[in-house]
């Protein structure tokens, strides 16, 4: 039989709220999470406006020594990885725990801890040999992104299959698709899978900065965040994680979870174009959808609902809008597409997982959630991208897309439990 | 999970730029003859430092091996990675332009991304102002450079992919690489690279408390020994280019070095409490993937780690699957050290080759593996024997276990 994967938890650590039910708040009322930085002091850099969590690890129960231990980005992950476990309903210590794999993304890693520590043994950048007595006991676990995956397995004791996915800005979906190979393939029956990135640091701004790919927009920041419209400058850089449940199907129909979705198709392809550029035509997302869809076995317009990586910057919006049209032909203009980036920023490689906790959301709720700021469109931009407004809408299927510097392009879809009844190919 | 042998992944090129030297035909030649690639860190002054000795890249010409554009565009780990790829495709006479591009996909694993482009990049926010950091920061500190580097200059767009767990990556790699190759590829580029030996990233490889201080580089890494303290680090890994055996034949066929047979992986539970280390059982199921006994495994190329209760783990595990002295366990990275996201590569690069050529190399510079261990080490020479099958293990950092298996491609 073949075997396929659900979720059935969600956890969500994004800015504007601190779990999933205030990320589902924000969404749904098309509230915006930008505003000017205050983790750092951001006035000598060209972008000051970002998304940030308001996160207090000690009251989301980390302990001191987790949160002296952990990077911010692991501890966004560990609290996401127990919400989503709580959220399930699922008893982790019934299960094997050679049964449980992880698999996180995360395009940056730990920099912030990296960049402070940096900063402390180099004499504040004075020292190119820097003072090795000084380095924190774990400053190696800070070099090694690897580390996020560590601390989600250890928390939920998976001995599994683990692994730190790091393809930029495709990260968090391409962890789901990695998790849910895990299950297809039998390598495991549960995947802790998700993404997490905390980028908000002096670094990681100057070199959004030095290629101007971040918005300028410092006196509006509240809705800095502009996909698809004509006067977007720029993505908002955000922090945040979220960490997914996922199951074998009939293993979780067992136990009567709650499935959100099933998880039907999922692909990636890159562009081999260039590192950050993007071909207008969206030739390579577009082939990465219809990939996805063959795997599912679905026709274009099963898609009920376009989740979309829509950054803000104008090639990006001008690429996946082409990609749509290509792969999806006339039903692209009749399909409901927005970014949720409008509200809560761009996380690297967090996003891709944030937003398929959103397609998951959009298909329980049945609601598309809009693209805020968008008050009209960049005139290449004529789809139906859901203006301000969160919309009531049947959809069975959601389509998830992202895409990253190095040239990743990845496609998810995912389906209301019961809807897609054929086997996959 | 298992295919027949038939319908298994081949590595049909492999692409060097190790301690050991630059190109396949160099490496095996230095295995062979047990010739150290480990010297004194030249990199940066490690007076300073506890450690000073490090297995380097000799003689890598990064003006003549990297295209000028991408020497200032990236790390040194992904120069490594470029050079080695250009090496591994020819060495599988792949065109890539004559192949279909969606066919073929990259995917390497990284340790920990472009260290010192990023310690220089840092040194220049610190020392300046933003304005100071450059465009390709944003490009070549973080993991995904080098898979991004290598689908575009030679045009793969298949699905991509980069696989960070620590040490054991490099085999993740080649596992998710045999997965792609079952689904929508047919050829994959896989391995890994990796350079840290920069001040930062050295110091923060001795926080892992896994870097040996002995100060002499023919003592300092002597995994299994009665002498063992830790390891050097080294830079560099391997290139694999891994195809469908149908895709080989439809490209006119040609030489394979061996067969990816089985693969599995497995996590640690955290210490301190009463669950046992996961080795065994992950090495039981990449061997249960490729329909094999213990029996008929006829190499290990070990982990070694060099860390006392790390080598008694690992040799527990091999005495528990195959008794004691029950199979040949080497672990030619003495000569290295240890490459991080590039060992694993490395190491499936030589077992590939002592497939290929039916020799066991030795491990250098340990005079005996402890006696409580029970391991058949292959010591002093290189051990000609018949070889169907090697066993490949590798453990990263935090607790990621992986093991692959290769089987022999009869000549």
């Amino acid at each position: 039989m073949t075997r396929r994967a659900v979720i059935t938890g969600i956890g969500v650590v994004a800015p504007g709220g601190p779990d999933r039910e205030a990320f589902w708040d924000l969404l749904s009322a098309g509230r915006t999470a930008t505003r000017r930085i205050s983790l750092f002091d951001p006035t000598p850099f060209r972008s000051q406006v970002a998304a940030e969590v308001d996160f207090d690890p000690a009251a989301r129960g980390l302990t001191d020594a987790q949160i002296l231990r952990m990077d911010r980005a692991a501890q966004f992950a560990v609290v996401g990885a127990r919400e989503a476990v709580e959220d399930s309903g699922i008893e982790l210590d019934a299960v094997e725990p050679e049964r449980i794999a992880v698999s996180i993304g995360s395009a940056v890693g730990c920099t912030m801890g990296l960049e402070q520590e940096y900063v402390t043994l180099s004499d504040g950048g004075r020292n190119w040999l820097v003072d090795h007595t000084k380095g924190v006991p774990h400053l190696y676990g800070y070099m090694v992104p690897s580390t996020l995956a560590v601390e989600v397995a250890r928390d939920a004791g998976a001995e599994g299959p683990v692994a730190l996915i790091s393809t930029g800005c495709t990260s968090g979906l391409d962890s789901i698709g990695h998790a849910m190979q895990l299950i297809e393939e039998g390598s495991a029956d549960v995947v802790l899978a998700g993404a997490t990135d905390a980028p908000l640091s002096p670094i990681t701004s100057a070199c959004f900065d030095a290629i101007k790919a971040t918005t300028p927009d410092n006196h509006r920041p509240e809705s800095a965040s502009r996909p698809f419209d004509r006067d977007r400058s720029g993505f908002v850089l955000a922090e945040g994680s979220a960490v997914l449940v996922l199951e074998e199907k009939s293993a979780a129909e067992a136990r009567g979870a709650h499935i959100y979705a099933e998880l039907v198709g999922f692909a990636g392809r890159s562009n081999a174009f260039h590192m950050t550029g993007l071909k207008a035509d969206g030739r390579e997302m577009a082939e990465a959808i219809t990939r996805a869809l063959a795997q599912a076995k679905l026709d274009p317009t099963a898609v009920g609902y376009i989740n979309a990586h829509g950054s803000g910057t104008k090639q990006n919006d001008r690429h996946e809008t082409a990609a749509f049209k290509r792969s999806l032909g006339d039903h692209a203009y009749r399909t409901p597409v927005s970014s949720i980036k409008s509200m809560v920023g761009h996380s690297l490689g967090a996003i891709g997982s944030i937003e398929v906790a959103a397609s998951a959301l959009a298909l329980e709720h049945q609601v598309v959630p809009p693209t805020a700021n968008l008050e009209v469109a960049d005139a290449e931009c004529d789809l139906d991208y859901v203006p301000k407004t969160a919309r009531e809408h049947r959809m069975d299927v959601v389509l998830s897309v992202g895409s990253g510097f190095g040239g990743f392009q990845s496609a998810m879809l995912l389906a209301r439990p019961g809807v897609v009844a054929y086997e996959r190919s | 999970m298992s295919a027949s042998a038939d319908d298994a992944p081949l590595i049909t090129g492999i692409g060097v730029v190790a301690p050991t030297g630059l190109g396949t035909a160099d490496h095996w030649a230095a295995v062979l003859a047990g010739k150290s690639g480990i010297g004194p860190i030249s990199r940066f002054d490690p007076a300073t430092y506890p450690v000073r000795y490090a297995g380097e890249v000799p003689g890598f010409d990064t003006a003549a091996q990297v295209p000028s554009r991408l020497v200032t565009q990236t790390d040194r780990w992904t120069h490594l990675a470029l050079a080695a790829t250009a090496d591994a495709l020819e060495d599988a006479a792949v065109d890539p332009k004559q192949l279909p591009e969606f066919e073929m996909a990259v995917v390497t694993s990284s340790s920990s991304g472009g260290t010192e482009f990023g310690q220089h990049e840092m040194e220049n926010l610190y020392q300046h102002d933003p304005s100071w950091v450059g465009a390709y920061q944003s490009i070549a500190w973080f993991y995904a450079a080098t898979t991004g580097q290598v689908s575009i200059r030679h045009g793969m767009r298949g699905p991509c992919g980069v696989i960070c767990c620590e040490q054991a990556g490099g085999l993740d790699a080649v596992g998710q690489s045999r997965r792609l190759l079952r689904r929508d590829a047919r050829l994959v580029v896989t391995g890994g690279t990796d350079s840290s030996l920069c001040p930062y990233g050295v110091t923060a490889q001795l926080s892992s408390e896994g870097l040996s201080t002995v100060d002499d580089p023919l003592r300092a890494y002597l995994p299994f020994s009665a002498d063992a303290s830790g390891f050097l680090p080294g830079e560099g890994g391997a290139i694999l280019i891994t195809e469908r055996p149908d895709a080989l034949a439809e490209r006119g066929g040609g030489r394979a070095y061996a067969r990816v047979l089985g693969y599995a992986a497995g996590f640690d539970p955290a210490p301190g409490g009463d669950r046992p280390p996961v080795l065994t059982r992950t090495i039981e199921r990449a061997l249960a993937d490729a329909g094999l006994r213990p029996q008929e495994v006829d190499v290990v190329f070990a982990d070694a780690s060099g860390v006392p209760q790390a080598d008694a783990e690992e040799a527990a595990a091999l005495r528990a699957l195959f008794g004691a002295y029950g199979v040949p366990v080497t672990a030619p990275k003495t000569l290295t050290g240890r490459l991080y996201g590039g060992g694993a590569p490395l190491d499936v690069a030589t077992a590939a080759l002592a497939l290929h050529h039916q020799v066991i190399p030795h491990t250098p510079g340990v005079p005996s593996a402890r006696p409580e261990f029970g391991l058949d080490l292959v010591l002093d020479g290189p051990r000609p024997a018949a070889l169907r099958t090697a066993l490949i293990v590798a453990r990263g950092y935090g607790g990621f276990n992986a093991a692959l298996v290769l089987g022999a491609v009869p000549h």
